[in-house]
């Protein structure tokens, strides 16, 4: 399975992070993850291999860097095709693509409207958030997952923001689970996976995150 | 007998033309169907009910949305003159950069209708972006190298767009002594066969892109009550 030294430059409570892990995961390829000191300051690699946003996740692989989480799930997926993660068929492909930029576009500004509030947390940031779900809810279909049978790109892309939904629960006074029960029934089973179980953090670990980021940003 | 391939587009996006470019290159036969965006249809409504938007491609009844999925859709499905490289790490480096291209394709366009320290700010950050692709370019012919490929037709909008918006908001992004790489390929693409042949009117370009930037400055900065 190896195809050479895999780093991934990390943060441990970024989803795009957590995307790149689980893609890796999945493959059975070896990688080391290097945390990064996101407020402390970044290393001198991190900003040599990503010059143009500074940010991560970054994958070195051999040495030579990749940036933007869902450019680097797909080139995992090119390298290490096996189990694949994207459909063999172009339309399957293009579908599996236009949710992962849908998801991308939408999924983490609206949870960060919902976290960034100050006091009570307004009914269209919640409404916004939980019209999301409920679209991709659309795409899951009867489906287990967005892959269909198995664990696929979308899922991939979509579950470790599932981690930051706990916290934004919380201050948004709802439940994923009570509005969007499909989409929390795919999350449930999502977990079961070894790859993501591993990866994904404790979810309230999480939220005292998001509440420490609150303070830091003069929200409390 | 009806055409399999259908695209919906709007006459002046740069969205659309990267696929008519793509649709070209590989010779399929395709029908192009005008759309109102300010009027939307109920046919673009059914078809892209999440987004509302063009470019939708339609083949064989398969519905494909958002311009880079389709065009990586029309690569795949028509395996003619390739336009994604082969090499995994070249592939992900045209994503990246086709990505980059549509962020600072914003940013350029709020640059037209901004003022005073927030335009400056904007034109500078565009100045930025082309100073990343022109070292990105480089000597290459292409983005890709010696052929035109995804990535020209991603950031094709540098080479026609970019003058529009540069003339309604009157600022000047690309000097020619300053991005040598990107004014040689401008030239290079906007006289490839397929592309001179499919670019929107520029007279009318301007004009509609003029009417968009007033819209836009008169939103944002609502007229001040005079004394």
């Amino acid at each position: 399975m190896s195809k050479g030294e895999v780093v991934v430059l990390d943060f441990w409570v970024s989803p795009f992070c957590m995307r790149v892990k689980i893609a890796l995961e999945e493959k059975g390829v070896e990688y080391e993850g290097r945390e990064e000191d996101l407020f402390g300051g970044k290393s001198e690699l991190l900003l040599k291999s990503n010059p143009i946003y500074q940010k991560v996740p970054v994958l070195l692989h051999n040495g030579k860097p990749l940036c933007e989480s869902t450019t680097i799930v797909s080139y995992i997926d090119e390298v290490w095709p096996s189990p694949p993660l994207l459909p063999p068929c172009a339309y399957g492909r293009a579908q599996a693509r236009f949710w992962a930029d849908f998801i991308d576009k939408k999924v983490f500004d609206a949870v960060g409207k919902i976290w960034r509030s100050k006091g009570k947390v307004a009914e269209s940031a919640k409404e916004e958030f939980l019209e999301i779900l409920k679209q991709l809810e659309g795409a899951l279909g009867e489906k287990d997952y967005f892959g269909g049978d198995s664990f696929g790109f979308v899922d991939v892309i979509a579950i470790p923001l599932t981690s930051w939904f706990h916290a934004v629960e919380k201050f948004g006074g709802f439940k994923v689970e009570d509005e969007c029960p499909k989409f929390s029934a795919w999350m449930k089973k999502c977990m079961q996976k070894e790859s993501v179980a591993k990866i994904i953090p404790d979810p309230e670990k999480v939220y005292e995150f998001v509440i420490m980021m609150r303070k830091m940003q003069g929200i409390e | 007998m009806a055409k399999e391939v259908k695209l919906l587009g709007f006459w002046t996006s740069p969205y659309v033309y990267r696929v008519e470019w793509a649709l070209k290159l590989k010779g399929v036969d395709y029908e192009y169907l005008e759309e109102d965006i300010f009027n939307k249809s109920t046919r673009l409504l059914e078809l892209n009910p999440i987004h509302k938007k063009v470019p939708v491609l339609v083949h064989d009844k398969k519905v494909i949305l958002e311009s880079h999925v389709i065009l990586e859709y029309i690569d795949e499905t028509w395996e003619q003159n390739p336009l994604l490289p082969k090499d995994p790490r070249e592939r992900a480096m045209a994503r990246f950069w086709a990505k980059y291209g549509d962020e600072k394709l914003l940013s350029a366009w709020k640059a037209t209708w901004l003022k005073g320290e927030e335009k400056a700010k904007a034109v500078e950050e565009s100045i930025e972006a082309l100073e990343k692709i022109e070292e990105e370019l480089k000597e290459k012919k292409y983005f890709e190298g010696e052929g035109i490929g995804y990535l020209d037709l991603a950031l094709g909008w540098i080479a026609y767009w970019l003058p529009v918006m540069e003339k309604v908001g009157s600022m000047q992004l690309l000097k020619e002594e300053k991005f040598p790489a990107i004014t040689s390929w401008i030239s290079k693409f906007l006289s490839h066969p397929v592309i001179k042949d499919k670019l929107p009117p520029w007279d009318e370009l301007v004009v509609y892109f003029d009417e968009k930037r007033e819209a836009r400055y008169n939103s944002y900065y609502p007229k001040q009550r005079e004394n």
